[in-house]
């Protein structure tokens, strides 16, 4: 009985500290993608600025959507890609910032201050872009990357062991790539032959998952996966077993941008993020951690050299087409695809 | 893990004595009706149930980084996890839920207990103890998004206080069963004299029936902080920015492989779980009235 | 005991904090859900106000792209695999767990009492982390390949994770305990002298278990297999992390719902289906028991 009151002393002690205030300079909820940051770019925020990071991850733009759409709100920044941004500003869902009249703004480069998804930059400032595409181990037999069909219609040697990303939105963009489609396309024939490419495709899939995807390759779980340029890098830096591809028909590009979501309890705390990542020092470190490309000028001085001569990230002449926000009907049909692809 | 013992209102609580000691007779000895096998089969059943807890904590000892291979023993991953803030941060948001769940579960199960064992038998009261064990009975996943509608619906914004209510409600029939089957087997004799003799209610619950009870609101008070501690689905849907709990950090790094610091977090945990169960258990081995 | 009338206020006082409680907080969201079956999906997640039964339509009819409707088994696919697998489970916790039971009932009463403890002990530890040990267990150069490997057993891999096998075992060893308590409470109940009877009349020792053994734990058996069955049927855990995502149960595919592919109604309509699947299970059982009762009885 002792021993049972020790314990529930032990608790309330736990609570009362808990409740204990939290640092002055107050605290700033991220929301990011797995491994899309880590602790020696917070660490470094934190030491400039004195807010604390709090980090909660998802592992897709669906995801994201659906959780702050389902009133998980409360975080003072999300990571986005320009598609959801898209979306996220027509559903009003983000709060207004002005990011170009930030004083780091200077530095991002020309090409990149005039967004299509968010032409006067109101609601979001750069973070990290990358492509989308799939990656092969090595020596395995399935696939030099050469084209899409390895990915699509692997060969006997990738059979049952093929990875796919969780969630429709760049796998299905790939497969209008590989088909020659438009993005977004509505057309019911265009539907269907996504839909029998990726059945046929399932049949060699080993797993649907978005996360620790290069990991398994690297491994030999897979053969081929779904892969972005960063994450291959990363994997590839660690034993060199596994290629990222860019094949003929091309790949799909993204650009994450950073964005306050309506709900934000430490808005300034955010606006000083989104500055202080934009400085030249602190988005290389981010880009080297990452292992993906960015759009501010005078970071490559402060990257390492396996970045400044990736392959992954140097994309050779193949075609990189951006994803852009569709209208419901075709959301709706993915949606479906995706349903029966999984059932 | 919760999402199974939801449904068992009345056998799954670790309460040795279950079945009630209907006949404490010896059997040993007893040859006739024995299988070839039965002990070996025993064995193998006991070994698959242990092995994978084994392996957990013995590979939170693994040195290597990727937790599957095994290449030699360090303690190093549990100085990792001990000095990782955002385990800290959900190790403090697991605490804060499962204290508040557990005193507002523990006090309404309570009260509700007492209503249901000595209010005598009155209309509803079948109802009543119907309602009060639902949590156990609806799936888990549905409960969850059926909260995750409530709160859009009322617009709450997620966070601490959304995980406490939700864990408040599924934590309430774990607290009530241990304190009813604990009132059940109280003779009601003493309260009755003590009421005769002090005249005030008050009294004789203060000074005669809540000391004798007090090991069955231990004991629901125990069985609902290990509930709300190990909830994962539920806390899935239902978390906002800032109130990540355990559970939901481990998934988070499970989805991502296998990593050491997992094994450090779910060794921790596990012990945890086994200082409680097995209090619980010492705690109602005396009861000889069952959850019923 | 009579009841007054002020005694029975009192009573109800009592009640109202948990009956309230569980009613505002779980039986009036199962209404909302309800209601959101009903409503129409906003494509970027939440509802859109208007009644419609599209969420149930789409259960057995898909809309083609052209929005021509067509039967569709998907649906009822995915709740049958959810069946089957939750009966893989349910009858491998029973092979398993029959004998356990059988043998825990025969030990005397404090060897009973610790191996009952034994048997509960892994379910009171969190869920996720005994699903994650077996993911230590069963994936690539995991705790079985790597001993077999070694020795030279094994060249390559025997691709154990990922697959409808790896659910079941996830299931199993999930729900295991909730097969063998229930039966271990019938048979201790049970008369072993009507078993002595038996042998000395029958001899045949499985002849006296098929014919007084089984039907006398029956009892025990019927409810365990609910309890092991209902949670399996809802499972998310084990389908998304042992599955690999590629066979949707009905607990996946609700989530999914709610999560990226955001159609609410859509989910809320199959949560409705799971409940009445519970439903369906759990009256079988009170009839079940309600016969035997009146068995007894006669």
């Amino acid at each position: 009985m002792k021993q049972v009151m020790k314990l529930a002393a032990a608790s309330t002690v736990a609570l009362g500290l808990a409740v204990s205030p939290a640092t002055a300079a107050g605290e700033l909820f991220l929301y990011n993608w797995t491994d899309y940051i880590d602790n020696t770019i917070t660490d470094k925020f934190t030491k400039d600025t004195g807010i604390k990071v709090t980090l909660d991850t998802y592992d897709s733009n669906e995801t994201l959507l659906a959780k702050l759409k389902s009133g998980a709100t409360g975080y003072d920044l999300a990571v986005p890609s320009q598609n959801f941004v898209d979306i996220m500003i027509k559903e009003g869902m983000l709060i207004e910032v002005d990011v170009k009249s930030m004083p780091n703004y200077k530095h991002v480069a020309d090409a990149f201050k005039k967004p299509s998804w968010d032409p006067e930059q109101k609601y979001s400032s750069p973070y990290q872009m990358g492509t989308t595409s799939y990656a092969v181990k090595k020596g395995s037999g399935a696939g030099q990357c050469a084209s899409l069909k390895e990915f699509f219609e692997p060969n006997a040697a990738a059979k049952g062991k093929v990875g796919v990303f969780k969630t429709p939105e760049e796998v299905v963009n790939l497969a209008h790539i590989y088909l020659g489609q438009n993005f977004c396309t509505e057309k019911t024939d265009d539907l269907k032959a996504v839909q029998s490419l990726l059945q046929g495709q399932k049949s060699s899939v080993k797993v649907f998952s978005s996360e620790g995807t290069m990991d398994r390759l690297g491994d030999g779980v897979t053969l081929v996966s779904n892969a972005w340029n960063g994450d291959a890098m990363k994997r590839r830096l660690k034993d060199d077993t596994i290629q990222y591809c860019f094949p003929k028909e091309g790949v799909v590009g993204w650009f994450d941008s950073l964005v306050i979501p309506k709900g934000a309890k430490n808005v300034e705390n955010a606006k000083t993020f989104m500055n202080w990542l934009m400085a030249p020092e602190n988005m290389a470190l981010l880009s080297n951690f990452a292992n993906y490309a960015n759009a501010i000028v005078g970071s490559d001085k402060y990257m390492t050299k396996d970045m400044a001569s990736s392959p992954e990230v140097q994309v050779p002449s193949v075609p990189v087409k951006f994803g852009k926000s569709c209208g419901p009907k075709y959301t709706k049909a993915i949606d479906k695809i995706w349903t029966k692809l999984l059932q | 893990m919760t999402d199974a013992a939801r449904t068992t209102p009345d056998i799954a609580l670790p309460d040795a004595k279950v079945a009630g000691k209907a006949s404490g007779q010896k059997r040993k000895g007893f040859e006739v009706g024995s299988f070839p096998g039965l002990k070996t089969w025993t064995w193998v059943f006991f070994i698959y149930l242990y092995a994978p807890i084994v392996v957990l904590v013995v590979y939170s000892f693994n040195a290597n980084n990727r937790a599957q291979k095994w290449t030699g023993f360090s303690t190093s991953w549990y100085a990792k996890a001990f000095s990782n803030d955002d385990i800290q941060s959900a190790t403090i948001n697991t605490l804060i839920v499962a204290s508040a769940a557990t005193v507002l579960a523990t006090a309404m199960a309570l009260l509700a207990a007492l209503a249901l064992a000595r209010g005598g038998r009155f209309k509803g009261s079948t109802a009543s103890l119907g309602l009060i064990s639902l949590p156990l009975i609806v799936p888990e996943i549905a409960t969850a998004v059926a909260t995750l509608s409530f709160f859009v619906v009322i617009g709450i914004q997620f966070g601490l206080l959304t995980l406490i209510i939700a864990h408040t409600v599924f934590c309430i029939p774990f607290a009530f069963l241990p304190i009813r089957a604990r009132l059940e087997g109280m003779d009601d004799t003493l309260e009755q004299a003590a009421m005769d003799l002090y005249a005030s209610r008050w009294k004789a619950f203060r000074y005669v029936t809540f000391p004798l009870l007090l090991p069955g609101i231990v004991a629901g008070a125990m069985l609902s902080f290990i509930i709300s501690v190990d909830d994962f689905i539920i806390s899935l849907m239902v978390a906002g920015a800032g109130s990540t709990t355990l559970p939901l950090y481990i998934y988070g790094m499970i989805r991502v492989g296998i990593s050491p610091e997992v094994n450090v977090i779910s060794t921790v945990m596990l012990l945890i779980s086994l200082v409680f169960i097995t209090a619980y258990w010492l705690l109602t081995r005396g009861d000889d009235h069952t959850v019923h | 005991m009579a009841v007054g009338a002020e005694q029975t206020r009192r009573t109800w006082w009592l009640l109202s904090p948990a009956l309230l409680t569980v009613g505002f907080f779980m039986v009036l969201p199962m209404v909302i859900l309800l209601v959101f079956s009903f409503m129409e999906a906003d494509p970027y997640g939440g509802v859109d106000p208007g009644f419609t039964v599209e969420a149930y339509v789409q259960l057995l009819f898909e809309r083609d792209f052209d929005d021509t409707l067509a039967y569709t088994g998907i649906y009822l696919g995915i709740i049958w695999r959810s069946i089957a697998l939750a009966l893989v489970a349910t009858v491998g916790s029973l092979i398993l767990g029959f004998p356990v039971a059988y043998y825990i009932a025969r030990q005397n009463t404090r060897t009973q009492n610790l191996l009952l403890f034994l048997v509960t002990l892994p379910f009171w530890t969190n869920l996720l982390i005994r699903t994650y040990a077996w993911i230590l267990i069963l994936s690539t150069d995991g705790v079985i390949e790597q001993p077999l490997k070694a020795i030279g057993f094994l060249d390559g891999t025997l691709d154990m994770m990922y697959s409808n096998g790896a659910i079941a075992i996830g299931l199993i060893y999930t729900y295991l305990p909730l097969m063998v308590l229930p039966i271990y409470a019938s048979m201790e109940k049970l008369d072993f002298r009507l078993i002595e009877a038996a042998s000395d009349l029958y001899a045949g020792r499985y002849r006296v278990f098929r014919e007084v053994i089984v039907p006398l734990s029956t009892p025990g058996i019927v409810a365990g297999c609910i309890l092991v069955f209902v949670p399996s049927l809802g499972a998310f855990v084990a389908p998304d992390l042992l599955g690999g995502g590629r066979k949707l149960m009905l607990g996946s595919l609700i989530h999914l719902q709610f999560a990226s592919s955001r159609n609410w109604p859509f989910g809320a309509a199959i949560a409705m289906c799971l409940l009445a699947i519970v439903m369906i299970a759990l009256m079988l059982q009170a009839r079940s028991s309600a016969r035997r009762r009146a068995m007894e009885v006669a």
